[in-house]
């Protein structure tokens, strides 16, 4: 392998990025704005849910309970519905996601002690938002009715009792359970897999389509150098791209960095090399640009979307996905970035992932270099 | 006219089907994509991993430990003994939370003061995170309420034996009590809930890819100035080119209905005609994106980046798994732009809730109206490119 060879793939690589300005602005402006645009939009955290209020009894109990509801930032309460059909159309409709019905009698059979049922229609589609939903209106319910005990103790003059076990829910890493958190770092590594693998994608495969393939395989560069030379061109890129999405996160969406940042750059660089490769691995294999981009999406994008544990925990998929998810990259980063910037733990912690990179980027070097000396045999 | 189509059909599925490997690209990535969507989109938390740390030891603490062992909800992964022993747990993710016993459990309960249960949890991910305390505080009130009531009658039974007059009765049921009722999926399945979606996302990324890249290759190789030299119009073209694709996408879309419905036993409450009726308008504008994207670009290449840079927002931004409600409001109305919003929301509907036209219809007339503006759109554009 030589140095002078290498350089020499790097420099005429660089001159391809350089002169075609448009591609390069996209390659340098879609992170960040991806970051951004995402970082704000995705959200799992439930609030301002729509409810609608059908009051049967139209009491004064059933009043504060309505009240309660309206008070409430969790709930919006965007109609008061006269009958069941209403209730009805506005969950059709995806208007409303809870119909609380209070039936006739709430308030007399409260007063006398009878204890009554308010009845909560969910709209179960959306299994985990109506999940949470749910959880927060019948909290609201038991909230209310705990309220009224204590008033109708008092009125009887006996102390209202303590419950006898108290759960204290304590939260770490992320004590205000805020999805930002945990999504802002995923989005950055699947943004950088996507990118950094997709910039090397085409490249040899656009030079197979040209033609241009059998002119450099005429020279003496050997498939390491080319390989190495045109990864180092991308890298740049690449390491830009990682800098902004990283300064973006801690600042514009004030995602708490805890971790060593030597350990955040190790890795990072690692794993861009690793994603380069795999780019270039597989634009060695392919004679099209469209099937080069096609493979680079399927192997990229799905795997980082859905088997990183980005949003979807892993250890809750069927085993046999599972073992597929060890092969994928950026689930190691995933976790290396989500230990890095809520637990802020150390290389103890994170070594087996940052080794899994080490041994993905390398095996994959090897790959494409193997693969293109098949080619050209 | 229609003859010149029929040829321009004919040229464009033997370039389709010509390279094997084309042909694999077709039809297998929506199956493959399919299933390993269907088993991986989960928000569920079936197994909660805890680990169980006993500060008491007394058969009080191991009766709440066994309700947790009951619930078919928690799994208990590890028992620490020591601070740093939990610390480390929960620094290496192996349990999503841990439920810690403080000493004197048993002696508070026994003295009727209220004791605590710290349940201590990985906040990293938030979703998790609720969903599992949730589980863990539903746990342990149904303990107190066991426990509270075991204890009102102890108490009733001594008030009884000494005989005094005029204690009332405590309370031992809540005053108000919630009954819930869950509609359309009452096991909460997101399966049922994401599935759907994945086949909207399906239909559209083949569809659209497809359009921008038949064409975009012809301009690249220099075949499309041969093309122009024949007497072939310009809009007969764009309906030889798009007509495949549409083809292509619709098979995909019935493979994959039946794959949701066989595989995953996804309900299909709705009528399969309003489907197919819906898919066709949602084909208008993915085509018209498609060709639209393939007038702005000249490479392949910037159509690969321009067609990513349109799809992956209208896949986030569409309500797949992050709602859209939950979206700053500014983002929002700009999810009134996106074809896949509509579309989600019609496929979802007729999915889960089975409603019909009288329901969806303002979505669908969106997407109609999406579609002739953006085919209006590329057909300017398409002239221009042409001159």
């Amino acid at each position: 392998m030589s140095f002078r060879r290498t350089r020499a793939i790097f420099l005429k690589e660089l001159r391809h990025i350089i002169r075609d300005g448009r591609s390069l602005a996209l390659a340098l402006a879609m992170p960040a704005m991806m970051l951004l645009l995402y970082g704000f939009a995705l959200s799992l955290d439930v609030d301002h849910i729509p409810i609608s209020i059908y009051d049967q009894d139209g009491s004064s109990a059933s009043r504060s309970l309505a009240k309660q509801f309206e008070g409430s930032r969790l709930f919006d309460v965007k109609s008061r519905a006269l009958n069941y059909r209403e209730i009805e159309n506005g969950i059709n409709t995806n208007q409303i996601l809870v119909g609380v019905v209070i039936p006739r009698n709430f308030g007399s059979n409260l007063a006398t002690g009878h204890g009554a049922a308010v009845q909560l229609l969910v709209d179960g589609s959306d299994s985990n938002t109506s999940g949470i939903a749910m959880g927060y209106a019948e909290s609201l319910v038991q909230l209310y009715s705990a309220e009224i005990s204590t008033e109708i103790m008092n009125r009887r003059g006996v102390a209202p009792p303590a419950p006898p076990v108290v759960a204290q829910a304590r939260v770490w890493y992320n004590s205000s359970l805020q999805s930002r958190n945990f999504v802002v770092p995923g989005l950055i590594a699947i943004i950088l897999m996507i990118l950094t693998a997709q910039l090397t994608t085409l490249t040899i495969a656009r030079e197979w389509e040209m033609g241009t393939m059998e002119q450099v395989l005429s020279t003496p560069i050997r498939p390491t150098e080319l390989v190495l030379g045109k990864m180092l061109a991308y890298f740049l890129i690449g390491l830009i791209d990682a800098i902004l999405s990283f300064v973006a996160g801690v600042t514009v969406f004030a995602v708490p960095f805890r971790g060593s940042l030597a350990l955040l750059t190790v890795s990072t660089l690692v794993f861009l090399c690793g994603a380069m490769f795999w780019g270039l691995f597989i634009s060695a294999g392919s004679r099209t640009q469209v099937m080069a981009f096609q493979m680079g999406m399927l192997t990229t994008f799905l795997p980082g979307f859905l088997l990183s544990g980005f949003v979807f925990s892993i250890d809750v998929m069927p085993g046999w996905l599972q073992a597929i998810s060890v092969v994928v990259p950026s689930r190691y980063y995933v976790s290396i970035l989500k230990f890095l910037f809520l637990k802020g733990v150390g290389l103890e912690i994170v070594w087996p992932q940052l080794a899994y990179l080490i041994l993905f980027g390398g095996i994959v070097f090897w790959l494409s270099v193997r693969r293109l000396n098949q080619k050209v045999v | 006219m229609i003859e010149r189509i029929a040829v321009i059909l004919r040229k464009e599925f033997i370039q389709l089907f010509r390279e094997p490997r084309m042909r694999g690209l077709l039809l297998v990535p929506p199956l493959l994509q399919l299933i390993i969507f269907g088993y991986a989109v989960t928000l569920d938390v079936d197994n909660a991993k805890i680990a169980w740390m006993d500060g008491d030891m007394t058969p009080e603490s191991r009766a709440l430990l066994a309700r947790f062992e009951g619930s078919n909800r928690f799994q208990i992964v590890a028992t620490p003994q020591s601070e740093q022993e939990m610390q480390s747990i929960l620094d290496h993710g192996d349990a999503h939370g841990v439920v810690r016993v403080l000493p004197g459990f048993a002696r508070d309960l026994a003295r009727g003061r209220s004791a605590s249960v710290q349940v201590l949890l990985d906040g990293t991910n938030s979703n998790t995170a609720a969903l599992v305390s949730a589980y863990a505080s539903g746990v342990i009130a149904s303990f107190s309420n066991d426990v509270y009531r075991n204890q009102a009658k102890n108490h009733q039974t001594v008030k009884l034996s000494a005989r005094s007059p005029g204690s009332s009765a405590i309370p031992a049921l809540p005053a108000a009590v919630s009954s819930t009722r869950v509609w359309f999926n009452p096991d909460l399945r997101s399966r049922n809930y994401f599935i759907p979606g994945v086949a909207v996302n399906i239909l559209f990324m083949v569809t659209l890819t497809l359009t921008a890249q038949t064409i975009i290759r012809e301009k690249e190789i220099g075949t499309m100035e041969q093309l122009m030299v024949t007497p072939m119009r310009p809009i007969e073209l764009m309906l030889g080119k798009t007509i495949p694709a549409a083809m292509v996408g619709l098979v995909d879309l019935v493979l994959v209905t039946a794959g949701a419905l066989l595989i995953f036993k996804v309900p299909f409450r709705g009528n399969f005609l309003v489907l197919l009726f819906s898919s066709t308008m949602f084909l208008l504008t993915s085509l018209g994106a498609g060709l639209f994207l393939s007038t702005i670009s000249k490479t392949q290449q910037q159509a690969n980046m321009a067609s990513f840079f349109f799809s992956s927002p209208a896949f986030m931004l569409s309500g797949f798994n992050f709602p859209i409600a939950n979206m700053p409001l500014p983002v929002q109305y700009l999810t009134y732009l996106n074809p896949l919003r509509y579309f989600m929301e019609i496929v979802r509907g007729v999915f889960l809730k089975g409603v019909g036209v009288s329901v969806v219809w303002p979505q669908m007339l969106a997407l109609v109206v999406y579609g002739i503006v953006i085919i209006w759109l590329s057909t300017i554009r398409f002239h221009k490119s042409l001159d």
